[in-house]
Parts: structure tokens; sequence; C-alpha cells
């Protein structure tokens, strides 16, 4: 489109020549386009929005104009939203028109492409978890975790309808959750934690035969490695309830198998690999036994024949889908995140499981040296928490957070406030050239 | 034939592209840690391919897929229109990939675009308030379900039943369910719309909600809107749109002025972003004024200065962890902001045009009419999913076959503006030579793509969902 389009009377993607159109009329037999609008006078509407048309060179102006005013910050955030470098051959390849410009996988035969990426997806986390089943993609970490609570009441041998969730988890992901849990009448409630970790007895004493699901995390919000996984199983177990454990791919690389510390449902953000931030968009991963198959939430991908007898892929178990069993389906996602999870695979087998470990190897010594760096400031001790981290940890600040996270911004770094006198900071490889300045920075605020 | 499937290799016995780890495994051992050994796993197993090698299997893998850019893509009711390029240009850049936790002050901008994309899809939608939040279409639907059950929680008044037509998308009836509903299923009538008599008889105290798309899957505009707003809102009821087919109204009619109280826009459809293979999409809702209390939060409004975030006061929480499909909002701003009042209308004018027309043109029956964006037609006697199958050796991807199920053998057809009179001419073309053929070639079509007929009855019932499944 060239630069006279600035006064466009119509849409410059419908490719009709005027020509066209007057035939096209013709041949439906109508005087005019206005005459096929089948909507009564009464509630009819004179197309006047107020939206002025602008050329695409205008548009592009106006939309960065508005986004210059974000103000150019180092970010040590983290709490379930994750920055790692991600390599230019992953934009590269999903932005392929075949793969961008398709949709959901109707037709198998030709969309083998986007298929098989999508198997490659549900392998690599059945890899990652030591669990036999992963779907191709939810929305994020915090709807994965309402479709485990409502896995959780359907999959159950007896009643109940307690959900029980760490005390420390972050309120967006508990709010969502709660409005998952309300239609099925599900009770979220939380357990204790103690210095980070979970309070295994203190669980244990509170579990009883109404609850559905137990959710714990590693790394926790607070970035926290969990230690006693295997034992918060036990307890699930004990109760006859779900052990949901959340995590994400980069994590799972190097901690103690979810199979191994018997969890049921692994769900967290995938985003973490292949998507930068971007105002919180998310990958949700959905991955569990396969007993629970015939339940599962989303969209499966399976591998079968084609009519030659060769292997091809196709969605599979669709019974369990909106678009098939209406109200008794399993969930009513429908459109998902498939791009997404295309990207993180293609970033996954990027870094290959030397790359993915070392990078995860990384998310343990960069915090843990930060956290050290900052101890010496004055007016600073971090790490509150007594434990191994994971990307991040919490600090305590004797002046009070909000100022403390006001003063960085204004120096060019953000960070989390988490409690009166408490901060979070995440380090990732892209903050690392930041670091050395982030705690000069520090220094200057927080004495 | 508009489009041939590219096989990526000219030996036909080996048109399918090995699985990542076929090509590459390697095992690493996990010891010396900067963790104890109790925390860690042993190993870990996954593909290592160098670049370009992970290069050329992407890019194989892509040439074994259709997209809107390879062919005409008239799936019904997923408004498969094409995406242009400069929105996803504005999308990648770097100052609009911001954590969501940022100081408030120091994200000004991002807050000043949510609330620009608000304001222009309450014009457009004719409703109060706008939420961003859902990060789908199915998700704006329980968003608004959700928004409607705290209205009449607030107001003391539980009920129980959401009314949905026979005709309507499945999501409809899952979200229903998914809140806590009893579906009360509504029969069409004769010509294809609501039975306003059977919805009388449906409707009653305990009835929440009618979720109602319009025009709806059949095409059709339900003429009688203000008399269904009438006899649901008589009830106490609220009235849901949902936003699937509103490519076809644009600029025509609103919902907010056809008496919907709450409605999902599915930006990715009406306002041109790549559907991604099946997303991301996003499902902003709207309200009206009396609702607005009850939108999720955060909410974006304007104050003296600038944007902020707040709590409305009587707010059902939150429906996505942070701020919802952020990429896909930008992508619908930069849209709607290209085409301004002139572009929209004529959009919907040409999708509804293109719809009349290739409906007008193909000899496949076609019941019902007149239609807006999308048509039905009938197969039968031919089965159409049989049918769609060969229509991909004719080099187009097939319309939403078997639904809606109120017509026989449905092919579902949704052309959108993109297309030009040729390239209906084309379609057209396929879909008459394909009515054509007796039940033998239909049945062992495709032929042509990278994969021949897949044997649906055994992925379903020896399900391998993974490689390890392939016992390799």
């Amino acid at each position: 489109m060239s630069e006279s389009d600035e006064s466009t009377t119509g849409s410059p993607y419908a490719p009709q020549t005027p020509s066209e159109t007057a035939a096209m009329l013709s041949a439906v037999g109508a005087d005019d386009v206005e005459s096929l609008f089948d909507v009564p006078e009464s509630v009819a509407f004179d197309g006047d929005f107020g939206i002025e048309s602008r050329s695409e060179r205008e548009t592009r102006r106006e939309a960065a104009r508005l986004l210059k005013r974000n103000d150019d910050l180092t970010e040590f955030l983290g709490r379930g939203h994750y920055a790692h470098y991600v390599p230019a051959v992953v934009d590269d390849l999903s932005s392929r028109s075949e793969f961008l410009t398709s949709y959901t996988q109707y037709q198998p035969e030709v969309a083998q492409g986007f298929l098989q990426a999508l198997f490659e997806f549900q392998s690599m986390l059945v890899e990652l978890t030591g669990l036999d089943i992963a779907n191709c993609s939810m929305y994020d970490d915090a709807t994965a975790l309402g479709e485990a609570a409502t896995l959780s009441q359907r999959v159950r041998s007896v009643s109940g309808d307690r959900i029980l969730v760490p005390e420390q988890l972050r309120d967006g992901k508990r709010a969502v959750l709660e409005n998952y849990a309300d239609g099925p009448g599900l009770s979220v409630e939380s357990y204790p934690m103690d210095d980070g970790q979970v309070d295994v007895d203190a669980l244990a004493e509170t579990a009883d035969a109404d609850v559905a699901m137990v959710y714990a995390e590693t790394p926790t919000v607070r970035g926290i490695v969990a230690e006693r996984l295997g034992d918060v199983g036990e307890v699930a177990d004990d109760n006859d309830a779900l052990f949901c454990l959340g995590s994400d791919p980069v994590a799972l690389a190097l901690l103690e198998r979810p199979a191994d510390v018997g969890a049921d449902v692994v769900v967290g953000d995938a985003a973490s690999l292949g998507t930068g931030t971007a105002f919180g968009f998310g990958l949700g991963m959905f991955v569990t036994r396969e007993e629970f198959l015939r339940q599962v939430p989303g969209r499966l991908v399976g591998a079968s024949e084609d009519a030659d007898g060769r292997r091809a892929y196709t969605l599979t178990l669709q019974t369990r889908e909106q678009h098939i069993r209406k109200e008794r389906a399993t969930s009513n996602i429908c459109t998902n995140q498939a791009w997404v999870a295309l990207r993180t695979a293609i970033h996954a087998a990027w870094l290959g499981p030397r790359g993915l470990v070392d990078l995860a190897e990384d998310c343990v010594t960069r915090p843990r040296d930060l956290a050290a760096r900052l101890d010496e400031v004055v007016g600073v001790q971090a790490p509150v928490h007594d434990g191994h981290h994971f990307r991040e940890f919490v600090a305590h600040t004797d002046q009070p957070a909000r100022a403390v996270v006001e003063d960085l911004a204004a120096r060019g770094f953000a960070v989390h406030a988490v409690g009166e006198h408490l901060i979070q900071v995440c380090a990732t490889e892209v903050t690392a050239e930041s670091e050395e300045a982030f705690v000069e920075a520090v220094a200057e605020v927080a004495g | 034939m508009i489009f041939d499937q590219a096989r990526w290799t000219a030996d036909d016995d080996e048109r399918y592209e090995p699985l990542l780890s076929e090509k590459a495994d390697r095992e690493v051992e996990i010891e010396d840690s900067p963790l104890p050994d109790e925390l860690t796993r042993d190993s870990l197993s996954l593909p290592d391919p160098a670049e370009p090698e992970l290069a050329r299997h992407y890019t194989r893998l892509s040439q074994m897929n259709y997209g809107v850019e390879n062919g005409p893509f008239p799936l019904g009711s997923c408004t498969m229109k094409y995406n242009p390029s400069f929105t996803e240009t504005i999308a990648a850049r770097e100052d609009a990939a911001i954590h969501p936790d940022r100081p408030e002050s120091t994200m000004q901008g991002t807050l000043a675009l949510c609330h620009r994309l608000q304001d222009y899809l309450g014009r457009i939608g004719g409703m109060d308030a706008v939420t961003l939040q859902p990060p789908a279409g199915a998700a704006g639907e329980f968003t608004g379900i959700q928004i409607a059950k705290a209205y009449h929680q607030h107001n003391d008044d539980e009920r129980s039943e959401v009314v949905i037509p026979d005709s309507a998308h499945g999501t409809n009836f899952a979200t229903a369910a998914m809140a806590g509903y009893e579906v009360v299923e509504l029969p069409s009538d004769d010509d294809g719309r609501v039975d306003v008599d059977a919805l009388s008889a449906a409707v009653g105290e305990e009835t929440a909600a009618l979720m109602l798309t319009n025009p709806n899957t059949l095409g059709l505009f339900e003429r009688d809107i203000e008399e269904i707003a009438d006899v649901v809102h008589d009830a106490g009821g609220l009235l849901y749109y949902d936003g699937a087919n509103l490519n076809a109204l644009l600029g025509r009619a609103r919902p907010g002025d056809m008496g919907f109280d709450v409605m999902h826009y599915n930006v990715h459809k009406t306002f041109a972003t790549p559907h991604g293979g099946g997303g991301p999409g996003a499902g902003p809702v709207g309200v009206t004024e009396e609702l607005a209390e009850f939108l999720p939060d955060p909410h974006v409004r304007e104050v003296s200065g600038g944007y902020e975030h707040y709590a409305p006061e009587h707010s059902i929480g939150k429906v996505h962890g942070y701020y919802g499909n952020w990429p896909v909002l930008v992508k619908a701003f930069a849209y709607i902001a290209r085409l301004g009042d002139a572009g929209l209308a004529d959009a919907s004018a040409k999708a509804v045009l293109n719809a009349n027309y290739l409906a007008e043109q193909i000899s496949y029956d076609v019941p019902f009419g007149p239609f807006h964006h999308e048509f039905v037609a009938s197969a039968a006697p031919q089965d159409a999913a049989d049918a769609a199958k060969r229509m991909l050796d004719y080099g187009v991807h097939p319309p939403t076959t078997k639904w809606p199920e109120i017509v026989d053998e449905a092919l579902m057809t949704e052309p959108t503006e993109a297309e030009s009179k040729r390239s209906l001419d084309q379609l057209a073309a396929a879909f008459d030579a394909v009515a054509e053929e007796d039940d033998a070639t239909l049945a062992s079509a495709p032929e042509r793509p990278a994969a021949k007929r897949i044997d649906q009855v055994v992925a379903a019932r020896e399900p391998r969902l993974s490689w390890q499944a392939l016992g390799e």
C-alpha cells in the first residue's frame, strides 16, 4: 500500500475492484451492498464510530508515539513471568506465514507441519516431567491451574470440594483459580509456608477426605526450590487427592522430575521459553498421567497413519472437546496458544539438552551471586529465605519497600515490592550486563 | 489448482519430515550442578539439532501446512481473513514487550494503548466499558457469564439456567456448564432463526442469560432481536452476545443498540490477527454501564495526567494470570486504527457480498438466506467430510463440515472480504467439481497433500501422544 492511501475510503485488505463488485452485485441480484444487510431499521447503525482511517505509516508512527511513553527500564522482575533470551531463529521460523496464518488443524492432511510441531512440543513436556501425556497449549499457568482443579473433581473417586494452595501464591493466579472453582463449587484454601517452603506438617493437618487437589510449586513464587515435594505428594495421596505441581520448562530441565515426587498433574507457564516479556502473554502447560487421558482439557495431537500407511499426525480424542461434547466437554477452550507452543518447541530444540540444563544452572547461580552482593549493601539483607533459589529471591530492605521500588524506577530499574520491607529480585541472562549498575543503584536508595 | 502443497522432497516415498528425536538425540547427565543431587534429576534427553538442521526442519514443516497466505480458507465461523504484515511489526516492538508488574507510572504507553483499544471496541460494539483481559473468545464467554452471575448474585437473585440456541457455537454450552449453569437448548425455527414463542416458553425466573450469536452460525440475522431482548429482559435475564460473527455487522448494527448487555469480541477474527495454528487469540468483553463494576481486575482508566489500573467495585476477579494476550491486542488496535470507520464498514460489506456471491455460484443446495458473512451449504447426498477432503485436492481449504447439525451434511462457508472475485470463482469451481464426483473418489481423497487420508480411528483407539509413546 502506498502513501496515497492516506485518505483511504475502504479496507485496503479487501481486494474486490469496483467492476468486480458491480459484477457480483448483479450476480446476486442486488442493487447495492447495503441491501444485502438484513438489519431492521430500528437497530441499524450509521457507521460513525468516530475512528479516523490512517495510512499504514501513520498507524505505525502513532503506535510508536504511544509506546514510547513507557520508561526505558531494566526489569529485575519475575514472579511467574520471565525474560530469557529468545534466539532470532525462533522469530524467523515461527513467522513463516504457513504457520502464522493457519488455524486449528481440522483438516490434518494440510496441517501436518503444525501438527508435528505440536506433537514435538507435547513430547518435550513429557520428557521434562516424566509424566505420560501433555496437551498442546492452554492460555497460561493460572488458567491451567484452574483446569487442573476442575479435572481433580472429575477424576476423584470420592467427593470433595477443597483445593489446597500455598499461602505464598501470586495473587493473580489465585484469583483466576477462584473463578474456575466457582462454577463447580470448589473452595480454595491456603496452607502455610515455613521460610518459603511448604510447611508439610501443617499441610498434613489441614488435609482431609474433602480435599480434591493439593497444589505446590517449584520454584515457588519467591524463587525457592521446593525441598519436600515427595512428602507433599504423600499428603495428597493419603487423602486420595490429586497432587498438582506448578513449574516451568527451564526449571524442569534441572529439578527432580515431577513424576518422581508423585505429581499427578504438572501445570505452569511454558512461555519462559520462546516468548519474551509481552505484558503477561503466556503459554499454559498441562501434563498428566495416562489414566486421566479422557478427562484432559484442551487439544491433543496423536500419531496415526495415512492411507499409504505412513505416519501422520492428527488432533485426537476430540469427543472431550466443546465443539463435539458441548456442555459435557472437559473444558470450553477452543482457540488456545498453539503458535506460542510452536515457539517454545523451537527454542527448546535450539538450546538442546545441554543448553537447557546450562540455562537452568545459570538460574541457580546468578540469583545466588546477586543476592550475596546485595547482602553487602548497608540496609539490605538477602536472601530472606534460607534455601536454594531459582531465578529470583526476596530481600529485606530497612527502607520501606514501596519507596525502594520507586527510587529504583527513577534510576532505571524495576523490582517487585512483596511486603512492607521486602523486595523481590529476578535475575536471568538478559539482566546480566545491568547487574553491576543495579547493585550500585540499590546501594544509593537502600541506605 | 490454487494451492499445491509443497513437498520438500521430490521423492514421494519420503513425504513426511522425521521427528527431531529421530534426527538427533543426546542425553546429558546432570552432575556437578549447583544444587544438591537429591533436588535434581539424573539426566535429560532431548533432541540436539544444530541451528541449520533446526531451520530446515521447521521450514519443511511449514511447507506441509496451509495458511491464509497459501490460498482461500473459508472455514465457517473462524473468519480466516488476511492479516496485514505491519501489525506484526508493531506488536514486535521492543517497547511493547514489558513486564506487567512494572510500576504503573513507568508503563504509561502500554496503558494508553490499552485505553485507546478499550475505547475503540466500546464504540464498535455500542458498549460502555470493555476489559481486554480474556485471552480467547471462549475465555471471553466465561468472563461474560461470570459477570452475569455476579450481577444476579449482587441483586440477591440466584438463577440456575442459561438458554442457548441449537445453532450456537459449542463453546457457549461448555462455558455455561463451566460457570455452573444448567443449559437449556433452544431449537431453531423453520427459518433457521430463534423461535420467539419457544424462547418465551423457555425463559423464566431461573434464566440468568440468553447466549446469542447474531448473525447466527447459519449466517442469518436475528431480525426479531428487539423482541428477543424484551423477552429475556422481562424475565430478568441478561442478553449475551457471542462476537464470533461480528465481522458481518461492522458499521451496520451494534450489539449494544440491539439490547445486548454483555458481549465478547473475537479480535483475532474481526480485526485480523493471525490465528497461529489455533491461537493465540484474544476475547475482550464489553458491558453496559450497569455491569461495568463487575469487570475483571485490573481495568485501565484515564486519570489526570495519565492512566491507571483500578479494581472495579464488584469485580469478578481475574480470568488470566496477568493482562491477557497483549500482542494480539496490539494487532487489533493497529488494524482498527488503519481501517477506521470507512475501512471497517467496507470490510463488512465485502465480506457479506462475498458470502452471498459464493452461495449463489455453487451448485450445492444452500438453504435459508439472505446471508451475512457466512452460509451453510448442504453436501447431501454426499458426505460433507469426504467432500471436504476432496476439496484439498483442488488446492483450497474446505469449509467447516457437519455443523451446525440443522443442515444435512453441512458445509459452513465463510469466504471473508479477503477474497477477490477471481479467487471466489476458483473456489466455486472447486466446490462444483467436487459436487460432481462419486462417493468412491471422495472416500479415497485427498491425493495431493503431504499426507493422504488420515486414520482417525487408529489415533483415538491407540493414543500415541508423544515420541516416547512411539516406542523410540
